[in-house]
């Protein structure tokens, strides 16, 4: 077979078949053959539809690499709208001259988190782009998936009160650490692993329990403390986090002490923020930490009615600071 | 100025040692320092180690910290 | 979780809280404290401090970051630089956004092609250079005491390996004379806050001079928040007895004479010349090159670039903010023209920055 990628397997021709028909319809179980459009059955409920793009660097990394991540990051975002997600769609931009090992690589770790996910990836695109064009492989998922009506609000912020509890399913900043160790000439290597996780099961389990659920969201860009401003501007509410409950895994810490970073902003794979009352905290947490995707689960704030909405968390020596909308690239620091 | 933490020495071999900070690996150029040994603690910055931290002192600032209001 | 040796213990909620009680105490008059490093800036505001003092306590950054102080020249002169054929640029994190003339940065330039690269020490720079033969490496060096020796130790290294595409551009500068020119100037400052990592280096001996010949207050203090209290508890206590000295509680640290071996590679390497500082002007005996057997490694002798004058915006005040003699609200641009996002002055540039936390935190600063 061939050993890279060439300008041939993306011009449509019988390089591009038999990519797609050895590689991609066969790690997916794509039904052959393939038609322009894949048509699924009918469903009940409302539709929720998502898409994202993946340019991590480097492509693989410690618990995970891109193609995973291309699945998990769309499961988890319908997820957290209160979807059940079905059906994934991915587009390869590859550059000419990239190992056809490591797309074989990427594509079968996609098959087995899709398959761990309960989705199907159903239909695709590839296209072939000039050496220096692109960096390696850049890949694009769409996914949609079913909301029951009772769950349409899970995303929107309507439902959150004054007096809600914030909770988080585990520690936070694995992925950036990990994906940043990971990098060649950075001086420092890293046990940690990233996070990188399809959540649509765990949550699942949360919304059986029975618990009410003001609101979801995967903090992913922007870390916990993006999305918590973000949660700000939606509600006008004020959020105050307690530091010293977040989770954060040692090496984490020492990376973040070392690099300048705060783990509150850098960005997860694997974890989202619950909103929930705060008689139902107790259920959600047990429900998580019964869960390998939250075992480290924790309640880390509360929203609160203030003058100013924003977003405040009180140090872990008592102290307070504001805890501000993200601002461009986390950038190493030294001084 | 000066992002710099105490970090724990692992290994010395010629001119880089390796250190920990709580787990995750850093190098550091270790010129500036005396004799250092694998288990003591060192100020990292910017890729060298530029002090060891002395236990005796740290134990006589916290000292001087619990004391605090016990003689007011 | 077993926690962070010497971190942890100093950041304890007891000890914390009894410094605390201690401050509310003793704080019978009213204070003006100012910190000179970078490393303090962040760590006042990342530990909310202001919201643990009495409000008659006030706590104003002066020039410790490095980063602030380097004039828009510096920038452009990378910047510059980075255009030359077969030429790296490596450089600190924080420098990256740092806004030149008309705008231009380095993160611009690298957005347009040009090889520009973040790295954590000199001594990766001197790598790139080992591995990269065809092409000059320029290490962007700025920093002050604490960062100076590593400069020094690396081009010690490169010389004996006679590396010939390594260079440095230096912006290293020293504290002592700029704290001088601040005092100089007469600015109602009890006390220093005294960097804690220069410290390290010089040696507690090196600010002596403060309270002997100005009468002002000095600690000298590490980074975590029982630190940071203990000094200003110590702070007060000089200021209220009338008997200013230099006390070191960063013992575990800072010695009396400093690293020796950090000062000689310094001695050494680099000659002291006068400097800018961005918002005090020129300083005497202020910055660091590369000098005699050692100029071969400046690139601003090897390879000049000619740039415009540093100059600053109309209406920006950042020269009286790092002298403490105003605060950032009190200036036009801030918050309006300028802003992190688009800075104007030193001030609003980098994380450390008096404007920039202001900006962040200014509600918490009371």
């Amino acid at each position: 077979m061939d050993e890279f990628i060439t300008m041939d397997h993306g011009a449509g021709g019988r390089r591009t078949q038999e990519l797609i028909k050895s590689l991609f319809a066969a790690s997916f179980g794509m039904e052959m053959p393939l038609t322009d459009s894949s048509v699924q059955g009918f469903f009940d409920g409302s539709l929720a539809f998502t898409t994202d793009s993946y340019v991590v660097d480097p492509i693989f990394f410690p618990g995970g690499d891109i193609g995973k991540m291309a699945v998990c990051g769309t499961v988890n975002d319908l997820a957290v709208s209160g979807a059940d997600p079905k059906f994934l769609s991915v587009s390869f931009i590859i550059e000419e001259g990239f190992k056809l090992n490591l797309l074989e690589k990427i594509v079968i770790s996609m098959a087995c988190e899709a398959q761990n996910a309960g989705v199907r990836i159903v239909t695709g695109d590839t296209k072939v782009v000039e050496k220096g064009k692109c960096d390696g492989i850049f890949i694009t998922t769409s996914g949609t998936g079913v909301i029951k009506s009772d769950r349409t609000d899970t995303g929107k912020g309507i439902n959150v009160r004054t007096g809600d509890w914030l909770i988080v399913n585990g520690s936070l900043g694995n992925h950036s650490i990990a994906v940043l160790g990971s990098r060649k000439g950075l001086s420092f290597t890293t046990t940690v692993e990233s996070d990188c996780t399809s959540l649509n099961h765990l949550i699942e389990n949360v919304f059986q329990s029975g618990a009410r659920v003001s609101f979801m969201r995967d903090l992913t860009r922007g870390g916990l403390a993006g999305v918590l401003n973000e949660l700000v501007e939606m509600t006008g509410k004020s959020i105050v986090v307690d530091e010293a409950s977040v989770p954060v895994d040692e090496p984490v810490r020492g990376a973040c002490e070392m690099l300048g970073f705060d783990p509150l902003y850098l960005a997860n794979e694997g974890k989202l923020l619950i909103v929930a009352p705060e008689y139902d905290a107790e259920m959600i947490i047990n429900t998580l930490r019964s869960h390998p995707a939250g075992s480290n689960a924790a309640v880390i704030g509360e929203v609160v009615s203030g003058t100013t909405p924003n977003v405040v968390a009180l140090t872990v020596t008592g102290g307070k600071r504001i805890l501000d909308v993200p601002s461009g690239l986390q950038l190493p620091r030294i001084c | 100025m000066c992002l710099s933490i105490p970090v724990q020495i692992l290994s010395i071999e010629g001119d880089m040692a390796e250190v920990s900070a709580g787990g995750t690996i850093f190098r550091a150029g270790p010129q500036m320092i005396g004799n250092v040994s694998p288990g003591d603690y060192v100020l990292l910055h910017a890729g060298f180690a530029i002090q060891k931290i002395s236990e005796e002192e740290a134990e006589e600032t916290l000292r001087i910290l619990r004391e605090i209001g016990e003689s007011s | 979780m077993t926690g962070m040796k010497y971190i942890d213990e100093f950041r304890d909620k007891d000890l914390v809280n009894r410094v605390r009680r201690q401050i509310e105490k003793n704080a019978t008059g009213t204070y003006t404290f100012m910190e000179v490093c970078g490393g303090h800036t962040a760590a006042i505001r990342r530990f909310g401090i202001p919201s643990l003092i009495p409000s008659s306590i006030s706590l104003i950054s002066g020039p410790g970051c490095p980063v602030c102080v380097t004039g828009t020249e510096y920038i452009d002169r990378l910047c510059a630089s980075s255009l030359m054929e077969n030429v790296i640029i490596t450089v600190f994190g924080d420098l990256m956004r740092i806004p030149g003339t008309r705008g231009v940065s380095l993160k611009k330039m690298k957005q347009d092609g040009a090889d520009v690269r973040i790295i954590f020490s000199s001594l990766d720079a001197l790598d790139i250079a080992r591995r990269d033969t065809d092409k000059t490496v320029i290490f962007a060096a700025i920093g002050f005491e604490t960062t100076a020796p590593g400069t020094a130790v690396t081009i010690l290294q490169a010389y004996k390996e006679k590396i010939d595409n390594f260079l440095v551009l230096s912006a290293h500068k020293i504290m002592p004379p700029a704290m001088e020119t601040i005092l100089r100037q007469g600015t109602g400052i009890n006390g220093f806050i005294c960097p804690g990592h220069v410290s390290v280096i010089t040696g507690s001996e090196a600010f002596g001079f403060i309270p002997e010949n100005y009468g002002t207050a000095c600690v000298i203090t590490g980074f975590e928040p029982s630190d940071i209290l203990l000094s200003v508890l110590m702070l007060i206590e000089q200021v209220n007895s009338g008997k200013p000295s230099v006390r070191n509680a960063y013992g575990r640290a800072v010695t009396s004479k400093g690293n020796l071996i950090a000062q000689r590679a310094m001695e050494e390497v680099f000659r002291i010349h006068d400097a800018e500082w961005r918002g005090l002007g020129i300083i005497p005996a202020s910055g660091l090159s590369p000098a005699g057997k050692y100029e071969r490694f400046d690139a601003s002798v090897v390879i000049p670039v000619s740039v415009n004058p540093s100059s600053e915006t109309n209406g920006c005040i950042c020269g009286e903010i790092l002298r403490g003699l105003k605060k950032p609200p009190e200036c036009k641009l801030f918050s309006g023209a300028c802003t992190p996002e688009n800075p104007v002055g030193a001030c609003m540039v980098s994380d450390e920055g008096a404007c920039n936390a202001w900006y962040k935190y200014g509600e918490m600063y009371g």
